[in-house]
């Protein structure tokens, strides 16, 4: 059996004083899809920043493909070339369009020639629905369009894993589902894929595996069903109550025994 | 030929105007070789100003202090005779070349902080989508998040750009024959003060005004469609 894709050992990150991260290992394996959850200020964003080094873990190890990627000696670019980022604010470059947006890190870090990566770009932005939209710069597009430009941009890539910080939380509601949509296509096409998402029926649907994260450490774990239905940790339970919507949440939570089915 | 003659003196005097027209010249080109040092200092030193190394990072906060905090006056005696007494006259510089100098390096230090502010101002997120991409430290700077900073920084720009124009006004201490020099040997000769400097005022006018309307079309060309530019 291949080795997971990625793993994490004991994972720890303190901002000053405040201990964000309080030891995280887990392992994510290919084709898996990891939808992290929980409280803000948990450390899902902090822990998924870890993996890529954006934010330097202040102890403990992050392995991708069976390698340390964490310590001195590693070459991090050549690591983040395989993994592609999706973040909440998008964080297209605004000064350049939605074609360039992809090719500059296609010609720069991939060495691309313009003609080779305009080439993949028209298939990422045609993958995304946005083949009309290559020569918008993002000031002109809608949120949803950001996105997908930006989904487009770490695609183009051909990374081995994507890692979407809160990907629709910057939305507005109407807008969101073109995002899940493009990111849902990923997950059917096989993308191992890591989530940190409030989208609790996006990430039913999507999840091979859920992980709840609070207080910095992974609280509970476990298959979508299993983690929405039947959740053990009571700060799970609360959690799941207050997110969603008493008519979606009747959808997801069953009702506690001896109470009809509304 | 005497040039009070038909009614005394007057600036439109040919002959005085020709003095003016290459008085002109030297001071455009003071200020434009004195913006263009001052620009490639400001780049170099105002990105070394964010840098987390401090190596790169102390000397051209020194260069700020130092520059920012003496008077450009003073400077420019420096460079004209400070260095050549300190080089034992090897490096004598031409009255013109120290004030170019004095100048462009005096420049440079406001530029870096334009520039630094400019860098600054851009939002994290670009740094870090650009480095989530693969791209290094420099490559991200240079492609992503200065072009970003000079587009803001170009009306702070524009601002020291014409000030560069009116401090090459104290190349005529070093007696450069540029336009304040040339109405203060003017004046002295025909003590005719406030046409002299009216007109000396009305040409640093028009080579201000050029250059802003110039900067504008800059601005313009560069403009980030969706951005900025409130109507």
């Amino acid at each position: 059996m291949s080795p997971p894709l990625v793993q994490t050992y004991d994972l720890k990150k303190a901002f000053g004083t405040h201990q964000v991260l309080r030891g995280i290992t887990t392992s994510i394996n290919e084709k898996e899809v990891v939808v992290v959850i929980g409280p803000s200020g948990g450390g899902k964003s902090t822990f998924l920043r870890c993996l890529n080094r954006l934010t330097e873990p202040t102890s403990g190890d992050v392995f991708f493909e069976g390698k340390k990627i964490t310590g001195p000696g590693v070459d991090i670019n050549k690591v983040r070339a395989q993994m592609g980022m999706v973040f909440q604010a998008f964080n297209l470059f605004m000064h350049l369009s939605a074609r360039k947006n992809i090719t500059l890190p296609l010609m720069k870090v991939k060495g691309m020639t313009e003609a080779q990566a305009n080439a993949v770009t028209a298939q990422v932005l045609k993958r995304v629905g946005l083949e009309e939209k290559a020569d918008s710069y993002p000031g002109l597009l809608s949120g949803g369009q950001q996105q997908r430009v930006a989904i487009a941009r770490a695609l183009a890539m051909n990374p081995k894993l994507m890692l979407f910080d809160e990907p629709t939380s910057a939305l507005d509601p109407e807008l969101i589902g073109e995002v899940l949509d493009v990111i849902k296509e990923l997950a059917y096409g096989g993308m191992t894929m890591i989530i940190v998402t409030h989208e609790m029926g996006f990430a039913r649907d999507v999840a091979d595996r859920v992980l709840f994260i609070d207080q910095g450490v992974i609280s509970e774990e476990g298959a979508p069903d299993d983690f929405f239905s039947h959740p053990q940790n009571d700060r799970t339970k609360q959690f799941l109550r207050r997110l969603f919507v008493e008519e979606r949440a009747r959808d997801i939570i069953p009702p506690p025994a001896g109470q009809p089915s509304p | 030929m005497d040039i009070t003659a038909n009614g005394g003196f007057s600036v439109f005097n040919p002959e005085i105007l020709t003095l003016y027209f290459k008085a002109t010249l030297n001071t455009i080109a003071i200020s434009a070789f004195a913006i263009v040092i001052g620009f490639s200092l400001g780049i170099g030193a105002g990105l070394a100003r964010v840098s987390k190394n401090p190596l790169v990072r102390l000397p051209a906060t020194a260069y700020v202090y130092v520059i920012r905090g003496t008077p450009l006056l003073v400077q420019l005696f420096l460079w004209f005779f400070g260095l050549a007494i300190v080089s034992g006259g090897a490096l004598a510089l031409e009255p013109i070349y120290a004030a170019i100098i004095a100048v462009g390096v005096h420049s440079g230090a406001y530029q870096a902080e334009i520039i630094r502010g400019g860098v600054n101002s851009i939002p994290k997120g670009q740094m870090e989508a650009a480095r989530a991409t693969g791209m290094n430290q420099r490559q991200s700077m240079r492609y992503v998040v200065l072009p970003q900073a000079l587009r803001l920084s170009l009306p702070p720009l524009a601002n020291e750009f014409v000030i560069v124009i009116k401090d090459s006004s104290l190349a005529y201490a070093v007696s450069v024959a540029e336009i304040t020099f040339v109405s203060y040997q003017l004046n002295g000769k025909y003590f005719e003060p406030f046409q002299i400097f009216l007109f000396a005022a009305f040409l640093y006018f028009c080579l201000t005004l050029v250059t802003g309307y110039l900067m504008r079309g800059v601005e313009k060309k560069y403009r980030i469609p969706g951005y900025g530019e409130h109507e």
